[in-house]
């Protein structure tokens, strides 16, 4: 019975946060207006990233300012196609501007909507993959990985807004408005609320394969590489493979949001996939908590709806706060809102228990042991512990 | 090949003649080193002998300046990576106990059973052999009892023999060990020498170590290095009465 009870307990704690939230995603487009759900829908398709960037960077230590780029390839291969069924016979309005005549090649396979979404998805995958496999075999490790990725976001996101004729330049691809999905006109309430539930139902799926990745004992070695990269090694395991597949999953998991984005935002441009973006989203995995993937979805909804409430009403201040609130969380939060929750949980957690075994103490000493105990008891073996594995 | 091993017995690891110098300073100095199948070696030399550089030549963390290092009859250490050399049967134990602390005792050995597997397979649960093994390996170390517990909060002894134990279910064919006993009190130091002579039934041993009372308790044969050479090498019972030992020890005695 008391098994019983501890077990249920464990299961409303790890999935109970969780599907509180399920329930407030699948619940929303009753609650809320056409213009909030798609806001909402957006912020979710962040979140998708987020969890992404929090397997590699969060458990595996590699903070790639990639995301970005990889959301955004995404993004233009499922535009691509949107763009392909807006324009009917003709040609993408933006290739006639630019004087192109004819679809270019490889433009073409993107009328197929099996290969706009399977390419889509995995051509970042194979990009993050190929280029992941030669930086970790040469051991390119820390603030080079970095950098690296992001001079690669930085390159693109330029030869992108060049390529004016094949990509759309500085606009992007858009005028999505008169494409069709499964018959229902892409801005049909219809196709909107579809999208946003299968936005929301790819997040928990994202949530729960990260959740099962993690857990494992693959996700186990991620943790490993990411403290002491050389033990693991000695211990007879290839890090180049490990790091190269959780590079490469995270990428497509962003290319996933990106295409997911596309549809309900209406429009994907360079500058939803340069630098700054692949910046905030760290921001968003830094603030919600690292190695929490809870938090990372939390913190990518937080950041978002802070930025609209404060675009909406002080656009000046706003970049200003998002630096202020990145520094401060690094300085006060260095695990994160959710990693600190969780070590001030797990502080109450022995207080309750010390008054609990100790209640005689409790009577007698109580005005000087309220007073001393934050400070003395509570350090204690097991909460270090706790600490030290979250 | 072949022919060699039928009339001599085989070596298990062959250290020809290595040169390990770090700007200038030799800390292995045209050593000739080896050992055979099934042995358990101590190793013994004072501070900065060179001991732990052996091993790092040994393991292809370090490479030799001149010299081969030969491992299981035709493997040529300089031509792998470090996890091919551990998948090829050579585990080692580092000076520092490095087990992964926010892991439980249980959960330490499971993340190195898969070592051999592909990567993908590291997905699923363990198979009963797996269990099994990591079961016999916890009777044989001695943490049975503290499977649960994060190997962060273990004693420092039970650290090392965690980390002895993690290397014992990928079943090497050799172990070398940098100091297993060093900071231990002299029971745990006692079961830990039991431990290593169980553990050489089953693979070739090298154990590094400062102990002299350790070694004299638990070792056969040893090797002494001084200055990165090879000072003697025989019988403990020989080695301990050798004058050239007796000078290297007293000397730097206490040092
Ligand atoms: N990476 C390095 N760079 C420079 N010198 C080194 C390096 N590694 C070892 N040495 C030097 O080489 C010599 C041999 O070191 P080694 O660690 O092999 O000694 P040891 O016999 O293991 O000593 P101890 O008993 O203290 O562990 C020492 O003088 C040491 O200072
Ligand atoms: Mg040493």
């Amino acid at each position: 019975m008391k098994a019983k009870e501890k077990l249920s307990f464990a299961l409303l704690r790890h999935w109970g946060p969780v599907l509180l939230l399920a329930v407030i995603f699948l619940l929303a487009p009753q609650v809320l207006t056409e213009f909030r759900l798609s806001q909402l829908g957006k912020f979710l398709t962040f979140a998708i990233v987020a969890v992404g960037l929090d397997l590699i960077w969060g458990y595996g230590g590699m903070l790639s300012l990639g995301q970005g780029l990889f959301f955004g390839l995404g993004a233009y291969g499922f535009a691509m196609y949107l763009k392909l069924q807006a324009s009917g016979d003709k040609i993408p309005d933006f290739m006639f501007w630019s004087g192109l005549k004819s679809l270019p090649w490889f433009w073409q396979p993107f009328q197929t909507p099996l290969f706009a979404i399977v390419a889509a998805l995995i051509i970042p995958a194979l990009l993050a993959g190929v280029l992941g496999y030669f930086l970790f075999r040469s051991r390119v490790q820390g603030v080079y990985f970095s950098i690296i990725t992001q001079a690669l976001t930085l390159l693109t996101s330029i030869w992108f807004i060049g390529q004016q004729a094949y990509t759309g330049g500085t606009n992007g691809i858009t005028n999505l408005g008169s494409a069709k999905v499964f018959g229902y006109s892409l801005l049909s309430s219809q196709a909107q609320h579809g999208f946003y539930y299968l936005t929301a139902f790819c997040l928990l799926g994202v949530y729960i394969l990260g959740r099962w990745l993690t857990s494992s004992r693959f996700g186990r070695l991620l943790v490993a590489l990411r403290d002491d990269e050389s033990r693991v090694r000695f211990l007879g395991y290839d890090p180049v493979v490990i790091k190269t597949l959780v590079f490469a999953l995270s990428a497509m998991i962003a290319a996933l949001a990106g295409m997911l984005f596309v549809p309900q935002v209406g429009i994907i441009s360079p500058s939803s996939m340069g630098v700054v973006p692949s910046i905030e989203m760290v921001v968003w995995v830094a603030l919600g908590g690292r190695s929490t993937l809870l938090g990372a979805i939390l913190g990518a909804l937080a950041v978002n709806y802070g930025k609209s409430f404060f675009s909406e009403s002080y656009p000046d201040i706003w970049q200003t706060f998002l630096g202020l609130l990145f520094i401060g969380s690094v300085l006060f939060f260095p695990t994160g809102v959710l990693g600190a929750l969780k070590s001030a949980t797990a502080r109450l957690r022995t207080l309750a228990a010390f008054w609990v075994v100790r209640p005689g103490l409790a009577e007698s000493h109580k005005p000087r042991a309220t007073h001393a105990l934050p400070e003395v008891v509570l350090p204690t073996m097991s909460q270090r512990v706790e600490g030290g594995s979250s | 090949m072949n022919v060699q091993t039928h009339n001599r017995p085989e070596k298990i690891l062959d250290v020809q003649n290595v040169t390990v110098s770090f700007d200038g300073f030799k800390a292995l100095d045209g050593l000739d080193f080896s050992i055979q199948k099934g042995e358990l070696r101590f190793v013994i030399g004072p501070n900065g002998a060179g001991k732990t550089t052996l091993l790092d030549v040994a393991t292809g963390k370090t490479r030799p300046a001149s010299g081969k290092v030969i491992f299981n009859g035709g493997v040529d250490v300089a031509h792998e990576m470090e996890h091919t050399l551990v998948r090829k049967g050579l585990s080692r134990k580092f000076q520092t106990p490095s087990v992964f602390g926010s892991l439980s005792v249980y959960e330490n050995l499971e993340a190195t059973v898969g070592f051999n597997d592909p990567t993908l397979s590291l997905l699923r649960g363990l198979t009963r052999e797996e269990e099994a093994l990591i079961h016999d390996t916890l009777a044989l170390i001695g943490l049975m009892d503290r499977m649960q517990v994060k190997a962060g909060i273990l004693a420092h002894g039970e650290k090392q023999w965690l980390e002895i134990g993690m290397l014992l279910v990928q079943k090497p064919s050799l172990l070398l060990l940098d100091e297993p006993v060093a900071g231990m009190t002299r029971q745990e130091r006692n079961r830990t020498g039991e431990l290593l002579q169980s553990i050489a039934h089953r693979c070739s041993v090298v154990v590094v170590e400062h102990d002299m009372e350790f070694v004299r308790n638990f070792a056969k044969t040893v090797t002494v290095l001084h200055l990165g050479q090879m000072l003697c090498e025989g019988a403990v019972e020989d080695v301990q009465r050798d004058e050239r030992v007796v000078k290297v020890y007293l000397g730097r005695a206490h040092a």
